[in-house]
């Protein structure tokens, strides 16, 4: 089973390089751009068949590894 | 008293460390990261560097290496931690110091020589300043942006666990003499029961005369009080 793990700095906690892409492309002409903020990406192949198991395994992985929850959200999506 | 220098891939103030320690009769082990136990030690320095390449987060490879569980076991009996730069940045990825040490509010790299103000000297690790002292220390880091929660930041405050801040040279307080945007200018911070301190500050590399100035040898003088 293969999952996508997102992770990115909490709402109140400022992400500088995610201000500096947004200023970015509004100089390169972007006038609708509210907000952008950059993460990191993981993909994640698991020998696991059961959706609800191999999702609190990934769900464990961020918490103890792949975030830190102190500045960082995550979200899990199952790809496949 | 007996000093162990964690060593780690990528480590590079380590060796410094240990001439310190040693220049002072410390009996200094370096420890490979590998190690699934440490000798006894009064002291135990995680140092300065790019702990595996600061893949993921600064430091949070190095939070889950083996010899880790032994610092944290050692710390919770109550040995003296100093956690240096990446070292900081370890301790607070394992947990040992609580909040978050985020990129540099300008974005980057800072290696220059900077000030802090020691606010506390009733401790194992500055008894030898004088409370108030102005320190010029040496900071290289990208990481170094101290963060946590307002609830935190009182406790911290409240109960004299930031011995250092970032000041100027009259000592005082404020924006211009911050160099990474660290919340109320921290520049290092204790655990509870002060027997654990991260700082962002190079004191090894203030600890010789000859090469620099020993602003930062005061620091080693106390742990061995």
């Amino acid at each position: 089973m293969k999952f996508s793990v997102t992770v990115t700095l909490k709402k109140d906690v400022l992400d500088p390089q995610g201000k500096v892409v947004g200023q970015t492309l509004k100089n390169m002409g972007v006038k609708n751009l509210n907000q952008i903020r950059q993460g990191k990406f993981f993909e994640i192949d698991l020998s696991e068949e059961n959706s609800t198991k191999g999702k609190n395994q990934v769900k464990e992985m961020c918490e103890k590894l792949l975030a830190n929850q102190i500045i960082e959200d995550f979200k899990i999506k199952i790809t496949e | 008293m007996k000093s162990s220098v964690i060593v780690f891939p990528g480590s590079n103030c380590d060796r410094d460390v240990a001439v310190v320690l040693e220049k002072l009769q410390f009996k200094n082990s370096m420890i490979w990261h590998k190690e699934t136990e440490l000798p006894r030690s009064d002291l135990i320095v995680i140092p300065g560097g790019f702990s595996y390449g600061d893949y993921l987060r600064s430091g949070a490879v190095a939070a889950k290496s083996n010899i880790l569980s032994e610092v944290i076991r050692a710390a919770n009996k109550g040995a003296l931690i100093l956690g240096i730069c990446n070292g900081f940045q370890i301790l607070i990825e394992c947990g040992l110091l609580k909040g978050a040490l985020l990129r540099n509010s300008k974005l980057k790299f800072i290696s220059k020589d900077i000030l802090v103000k020691v606010l506390s000297n009733k401790n194992k690790f500055f008894n030898k300043y004088k409370d108030g002292e102005v320190l010029k220390l040496n900071i290289a880091h990208n990481e170094g942006n101290y963060f946590t929660d307002k609830k935190h930041l009182d406790e911290l405050e409240d109960n004299n666990l930031i011995p250092l801040k970032y000041c100027d040279k009259k000592g005082n307080l404020n924006n211009e003499c911050n160099p990474n945007g660290s919340i109320n200018n921290i520049a290092g911070i204790f655990n509870k029961d002060k027997n654990i301190l991260g700082m962002m500050p190079h004191p090894e590399r203030m600890s010789d005369k000859f090469l620099t100035n020993e602003d930062g040898l005061g620091l080693f003088l106390s742990l061995m009080n």
